[in-house]
């Protein structure tokens, strides 16, 4: 093993952490068990494709728990209190997120500034807009809700495969293919790169900038969409805190914070691993659930000790190759 | 100390952040006409403009550090955590072992907080985002493991009078914020050792081989960083008399960072203004108690934070300074 991809690390500790979690409890092995952790965990999974992109593309997003709030209060008000049909207010919300990402991108780039703190003035208006719509839990009754809730796959061994778990793993597909097989991705790489490089090799920058935050702002819209489905309820406190969690996957995942580095498929195993872990203290009984936080704290520290020491392996050993992760 | 800051006063550095301060408190004023009312109960002042000073007490505290921590060009963004951790130990410790244990456990937890992070950035070389990032996950965890997930209270009244109490009037909180500002203020400007951050964040390689200590300035300014979140902590635990280690400090770094921000500190590090930063954090909360004071509901305040980031920001950005000195101060 001269060099573990980290996604094989990672894609390691799921498998030895859901080993660990069978050796203790027989019944984890079950498909019911690995659909809910795919039902469960639908929006985070979509969340953090978009995060993915983000992330290696050099930036980061932190708007996206508030927005997925904003969007779960939207779609709830639009469809119980307006009338409207949910799949028309699926798509006017998908477009007031595509503008709001599209806004972000379009300051960072033009002004400059990095991305942390314009996301972090979107996380205060998105979150402060839900709140002035409305700051309690609003019921969704919409017929569509309960065919979506019902629909399931049935798996062997009792699992149900959810609609929203479907929806979760297209995205997670479709991510990865527009990652790793497209000209848009293998520019998303270069720009985490090098930014000057990219641009001195004719790449719109500006345009790309625009697109990457704009996907991750769509995919938090549709993930407080599956997030309403989930819940079947629209709250201006939902997701407080996702951007964290989603974070937190993609580094896990073994995507490079400083950019240029990573895969959606990671990405979907870090979401994986962090359900496992809340899965495991379910089933425990005795355990609370901040152990969640501060499991996923050490398993973060891990990742990015390891990222450091690889980046510090590449450096002795040469210039760094850029480019694009072999899938 | 004073003459420099008079100088930059005419000069023009400050200017645009006090007089924002000033026209925020006169819209207060127009919104609650009672506003500037101080009086003497009990032994302590009170009053809207009291208010807040001692409200802002936390953010002014995170303030202090973080300055110094954004001018090595990097950013704490466990100190919500950290102050949750704070206030876990102090509001445990504090009935059973008395104030002084239960205040050094609590700074000592801060310094080890800070400590960590500094590891994490001067010695494995993480993004400072990142690298706190990691306690700021965790921190929140293991403060709720030290109060066991319940909200802890305490009756000891030399802690509650940290956060509730007063010193010839004025609240302790302020006392405690005005003596780190001073203390602080001494060290870092008494010597050269604010040149040095401020060099260290301008530029960490060039300074590195001017033969200045990068690396002890970075863990030094973490490690004080996290000392007074631990500070600021033990003052929001003592104020409600008990620990919350779920909401104890959310979202707090955020407006720590926007009062460094305000205070015309730039996120690229290199040149930071610990008074600026203090007046940061009033006009943060002036306009949280004006909110609260004209009815608005206090969600309101998001919006308005988030619209006040965007502009400073706006301002601050290199193509705007380029037209001139913005927010009272040239960038090179």
């Amino acid at each position: 093993m001269r060099r573990l991809p980290p996604v094989a690390i990672t894609a390691i500790v799921f498998v030895v952490g859901f080993a660990l979690c069978t050796a203790q409890f027989p019944n984890f092995a079950s498909t019911r068990v690995a659909a809910n952790l795919l039902t469960d965990n639908a929006f985070l999974g979509i969340v953090a494709t978009g995060m993915t992109f983000v992330i290696i593309s050099g930036g980061i997003d932190l708007s996206v728990g508030s927005v997925i709030g904003f969007t779960t209060v939207f779609v709830a008000l639009a469809i119980e209190r307006l009338g409207v049909p949910p799949l028309v207010a699926f798509a006017a919300i998908l477009m007031l997120c595509a503008a709001f990402g599209a806004a972000m991108g379009a300051i960072i780039h033009v002004f400059d500034m990095p991305p942390f703190i314009v996301t972090l003035a979107g996380m205060f208006l998105a979150r402060g807009a839900s709140f002035l719509m409305s700051t309690e839990s609003t019921p969704i009754s919409a017929p569509l809700y309960s065919t979506v809730s019902d629909f399931a796959l049935r798996l062997p061994g009792g699992g149900r495969l959810t609609a929203i778990a479907l929806i979760m793993l297209a995205v997670v597909a479709a991510g990865a293919v527009l990652l790793h097989f497209t000209r848009f991705g293998a520019n998303v790489y270069a720009l985490g790169g090098s930014r000057a490089t990219t641009a001195l090799m004719g790449i719109p920058v500006g345009s790309m900038t625009v697109r990457i935050y704009m996907l991750s702002s769509v995919l938090a819209g549709l993930a407080g969409i599956v997030f309403s489905f989930y819940t079947a309820a629209g709250y201006s406190l939902s997701a407080v805190g996702v951007e964290l969690d989603s974070i937190a996957a993609v580094v896990i995942g073994g995507t490079l914070l400083t950019g240029g580095q990573g895969s959606v498929v990671g990405t979907l195993l870090g979401v994986m691993i962090q359900g496992l872990i809340q899965t495991y203290i379910n089933f425990d009984g005795t355990l609370s659930s901040w152990w969640t936080k501060i499991v996923t704290g050490i398993l973060l520290f891990a990742f990015i000790a390891l990222q450091q020491a690889m980046l510090g392996i590449a450096r002795r050993a040469g210039p760094r190759k850029a480019g694009v992760l072999k899938p | 100390m004073m003459p420099t800051m008079m100088q930059r006063l005419l000069q023009g550095r400050g200017l645009a952040q006090i007089v924002a301060l000033l026209v925020i408190l006169a819209i207060d004023r127009a919104v609650s006409p009672q506003f500037f009312d101080v009086r003497m109960q009990d032994g302590r002042l009170f009053g809207s403009l009291i208010d807040v000073l001692n409200r802002g007490a936390p953010v002014a505290l995170l303030a202090l550090g973080m300055v110094l921590v954004i001018a090595t060009r990097g950013i704490d963004l466990s100190v919500g955590a950290v102050m949750a951790i704070a206030g876990a130990i102090a509001a445990s410790l504090a009935d059973a072992y008395g104030l002084p244990l239960a205040l050094a456990a609590a700074l000592g937890a801060g310094l080890l907080c800070g400590l960590w992070n500094g590891f994490l950035v001067a010695v494995l070389g993480i993004q400072p985002i990142v690298a706190t990032l990691i306690l700021m996950v965790a921190g929140r965890g293991v403060a709720q493991l030290i109060t066991e997930g319940r909200i802890v209270t305490f009756t000891a009244s030399d802690l509650v009078w940290l956060g509730n109490g007063a010193v010839l009037g004025v609240p302790t909180p302020v006392v405690v914020v005005f003596g780190m500002l001073v203390v602080t203020g001494a060290v870092v400007r008494g010597s050269a050792l604010g040149l040095l951050i401020e060099a260290t964040g301008g530029n960490a390689r060039a300074s590195e081989l001017a033969g200045i200590g990068t690396r002890a300035m970075i863990l030094a300014v973490y490690v004080w960083c996290g000392l007074c979140a631990a500070l600021a902590g033990v003052i929001a635990a003592a104020d409600i008399m008990g620990a919350d280690a779920n909401n104890a400090g959310l979202w707090l770094e955020l407006d720590a960072i926007l009062a460094v921000v305000i205070g015309g500190t730039s996120l690229f590090g290199g040149r930071f203004s610990l008074v600026l930063a203090m007046v940061g954090a009033l006009i943060i909360q002036a306009m949280n108690t004006g909110i609260l004071l004209s009815g608005y509901p206090p969600e309101f305040n998001l919006l308005v934070k988030a619209a006040v980031v965007l502009i400073v920001l706006l301002l601050q950005s290199p193509r705007f300074a380029s037209a001139g000195a913005v927010l009272g101060r040239a960038r090179q």
